[in-house]
């Protein structure tokens, strides 16, 4: 194994981490040589520097600009030319690894998006058009989020990334791009590995060679396709709401925020995307069009109405205005009828709870059917609210049917923060703040077919032999030094923090040992399970929405996490990190291998070898 | 496109408390209106060669630049730091000074005059381009806000034994600003410097600069 340099170890010379460097903070007022201040340092007391307080964004213009009614899959196209196993350099791909399993799961779709800026989007009729980032397809308009991709399992296919952002681009967001799609079980060249950036001009660390383009393959293959030998994998690993985002190294956060985002939903025979299929195993949920994923992310504007970020503010900008699919308080006006409605936190750094309310404030029943995007065994009927951190996604049926036509319901947030603080969430609080409204203006034009069923989709049973049995890898998300570390370790892409075996199964501990901030935590690959929450040692019950297979674990103040996950089908490099995406800009990843099986057990940072205690918890 | 100075222009800063209602507002303007991209203060600052300069037009603009806090006497992170940044200094070759520029900034300025800074440069062989920096310390201190090294929690802000271990990396040309750990090797901060170096295509050292 290369190992060329001693890993990013922020405590390398004194071991100061915020732990010790808080006890000695309290005894800093008897001993002020031990730990001298900066500000008395400073001499400045008249005259002190604040961390920035930003004005409010303008006043907008709420429930003018409109969604539109329906979404538009984006359209298979051929590529030319056709997509190769290897990195098509002469046509101009950039540098990737082979793509694996590609003898087995040839392509039989091909699609093409195109990473752009779009000189004049307008957020709200009250700001002036401004250039954002986004995807075309099919030679529409440059949108974000980009167009909706709508796979199927076992039908592996191929999108074509092309990078046409201004190269000469200034201000915040770097025009090179590696895409990832969030949660798919993917092979690690096409996963969007952050050191694999590329542009025509410019390319990543970890990859060989610049280029205009990069051909993703997603396999849609089930995890477990070794496992099962079926030649598709295990139908109850199937993944419903995925999205893919831009995860360039040290610029997720501003090329998210500029626009880089788009949905991609995984249908399959259960959930198949037709509420008319009549096959027995179909569950017939509300779909296209009326399955329609919305996804939020927090906005900040500069008095001039134009979109905001302070590029060397090491808590990022809270954003106080919430575009939903881009838009700032939209109206999507809906039928009379079922619909599944999915929505995702974008980020940057806000954490929402929302509530359906009808125009008086009171709240309003609907099902919660998939969180993180895979569908729950069994619908979680009547329930009022969805919680969300960043990248997290919850799938509802809300039945406008319910409604008189010219009903007007309001989506609301009803979570706060405390001003410009982007660490964690402060509490619930009515009436909530109004970030979309929904109009019922029609009637469907035929009877609504769709339904809930009762059972959705079966989880693998969890086998105590087998989580008893596996390793357990701790993973410890602190602060120090004002960066975000992971193990007391920072991000680097040539820095394998964990080697784990392909086919195995881990249980890894996600600790947060502060209070004072919350880090929701991906893995990337493969959904995991929650075994058991705590709180300063003390077991908190798994909400119901958890209880089935995640991909974002929101750890909150002084809390363990413990998590399943298995390793299946593929090799390479992958990244678990924090999705506050200014804690991921600032250190908070960690890079994992899975590597071939060749009975050597696991290694690397974190693992609890027998007979010493689990590093880092408090348990 | 904007900076936060031109938020902060666009309302006065004396209603910008009452408009938020946020508990305390900057004092003073910390920032002043220009292009995109973080305002970096044009404060006065002296080099350990003893040369007094200006921060913004004598050393960042039209530059790409690296920019840590450190101070002579820290026995915590800086002796880690230093010596990776004296593995980028060899990384960087001649690009040195002449495309890349390097500053470390005391966060003792009483303490690390120009002479003392110009010894701890000899020490560890800074070559023309990196520059320790000293100043008042009012002016330091606006260089560290506006340099994004401070920590909203004041008691924590306030502590010099734990100060930033970012190295801040801006290209004022294209108006980027990003940063490395600086307790990273110099092989992982050279990559974000090299992604952000107009002239650069690679990004990872091993593979070197490619002909332009």
């Amino acid at each position: 194994m290369k190992h060329r340099h001693p890993p990013c170890l922020p405590a390398l010379a004194q071991g100061d981490s915020r732990r010790s460097f808080l006890k000695l903070t309290a005894t800093v007022a008897a001993a002020p040589l031990v730990g001298r201040s900066l500000g008395a340092l400073g001499k400045d007391d008249e005259d002190e520097e604040d961390p920035p307080v930003f004005p409010p964004s303008p006043p907008t213009q709420a429930w003018v600009i409109e969604l539109p009614t329906e979404i538009t899959p984006l359209q298979p196209v051929t590529l030319d030319p056709a997509p190769t196993e290897a990195a098509n350099r002469d046509a101009g791909e950039a540098g990737r690894a082979d793509h694996q399993r590609w003898g087995e799961l040839l392509p039989v779709l091909s699609y093409e998006l195109i990473a752009r800026e779009n000189p004049a989007w307008e957020f709200n009729p009250a700001y002036p058009a401004q250039p954002v980032w986004g995807y075309q397809g099919n030679g529409g308009e440059v949108v974000s989020p980009g167009p909706v991709i709508f796979a199927r399992y076992g039908q592996p296919i191929v999108v074509r990334i092309r990078n046409q952002l201004p190269a000469d681009h200034q201000g915040f967001g770097s025009p090179e791009i590696s895409t990832h799609l969030h949660n798919a079980h993917t092979a690690s060249e096409s996963d969007g590995f952050p050191g694999d950036f590329y542009s025509a001009g410019k390319f990543g660390p970890t990859i060989s060679h610049a280029g205009e383009f990069r051909d993703h393959h997603y396999g849609n293959i089930y995890a477990g396709f070794d496992e099962l030998q079926n030649g598709i994998g295990d139908p109850r690993e199937a993944l419903g709401t995925l999205f893919y985002h831009d995860h360039t190294m040290d610029f997720t956060a501003p090329n998210i925020y500029k626009g880089l985002l788009g949905f991609y939903l995984l249908f399959d025979d259960v959930d198949s995307g037709d509420e008319h299929d009549p096959s027995p195993s179909a569950l017939r949920l509300p779909s296209h069009p009326y399955d329609y994923p919305l996804a939020f992310g927090d906005k900040r504007f500069a008095p001039d109405g134009t979109l905001f970020w302070d590029q060397v503010n090491p808590e990022g900008v809270l954003g106080d205005k919430i575009a939903v699919n881009g838009r700032i308080e939209p109206v999507l006006r809906v039928a009379a009828r079922k619909y599944r409605l999915r929505l995702l936190n974008a980020g940057p750094s806000r954490f929402y709870e929302f509530y359906l309310v009808n125009s008086r404030g009171r709240a309003q029943r609907f099902t919660y059917i998939a969180n993180d995007g895979n569908l729950l065994p069994a619908p979680l009927r009547d329930q009022t609210r969805v919680r969300l951190g960043m990248a997290e996604r919850g799938d509802i049926v809300v039945d406008f049917s319910a409604y008189p036509i010219g009903t007007e319901l309001y989506l609301v947030n009803r979570l706060t923060h405390r001003p410009e603080d982007t660490r964690q969430p402060k509490d619930v609080r009515r009436p909530g703040v109004r970030v979309l409204k929904f109009l019922v203006d029609r009637m469907p034009p035929e009877a609504d077919v769709s339904q809930v069923p009762d059972l959705l989709r079966e989880l693998r049973p969890l086998d105590p032999a087998e989580i008893a049995a596996a390793p357990l890898r701790s993973w410890i998300f602190d602060r120090d030094k004002g960066l975000w570390a992971i193990n007391e370790r920072y991000f680097d892409p040539d820095q394998v923090d964990a080697r784990v075996r392909q086919g195995g199964v881990e249980v890894w501990e996600l600790v947060n040992p502060e209070d004072g901030w919350d880090h929701p935590i991906h893995a990337h690959f493969e959904e995991g399970r929650i075994l058991s929450i705590s709180v300063l040692g003390r077991a908190v019950a798994i909400p119901p929405h958890e209880r089935g297979r995640k991909d974002v674990f929101v750890l909150g103040e002084d809390m363990t996490i413990r998590v399943l996950l298995r390793f299946r089908d593929f090799l390479g490099k992958y990244v678990l990190h924090c999705h506050n995406l200014i804690h991921e800009d600032h250190g908070m990843m960690a890079r994992w291998d899975i590597e071939p099986d060749t009975g050597q057990p696991p290694s690397g940072t974190g693992l609890a070898h027998s007979g010493s205690p689990t590093r880092g918890g408090r348990t | 496109m904007n900076t936060r100075r031109l938020v902060i222009a666009g309302l006065g800063l004396a209603t910008l408390g009452a408009a938020l209602g946020y508990g305390s507002a900057p004092r003073r303007p910390a920032y002043a209106p220009t292009g995109p991209g973080p305002h970096i203060p044009d404060v006065p600052v002296v080099t350990h060669d003893g040369r007094k300069l200006y921060f913004y037009r004598d050393l960042v603009q039209n530059r790409l630049v690296a920019i840590n806090m450190m101070y002579v006497q820290c026995e915590g992170s800086c002796p880690a730091t230093i010596a990776n940044l004296r593995r980028l200094q060899a990384l960087l070759g001649p690009r040195l000074g002449r495309d890349v520029f390097l500053y470390s900034i005391s966060l003792q300025p009483e303490l690390d005059t120009p002479d003392v800074l110009a010894a701890y440069a000899a020490r560890q062989g800074a070559r023309p381009g990196w520059l320790f920096l000293t100043g008042t310390p009012a002016d330091i201190r606006r260089l560290r806000y506006s340099l994004g090294f401070y920590d909203p929690d004041r008691a924590v802000d306030g502590q010099l034994t734990s100060h930033t271990g970012m190295l801040r990396i801006g290209n004022d040309r294209t108006r980027r600003w990003a940063m490395a750990p600086s307790l990273c090797n110099a092989e992982r901060i050279i990559a974000t410097l090299n992604h952000m170096d107009t002239a650069m295509v690679a990004t990872a050292h091993h593979q070197g600069p490619l002909p332009t």
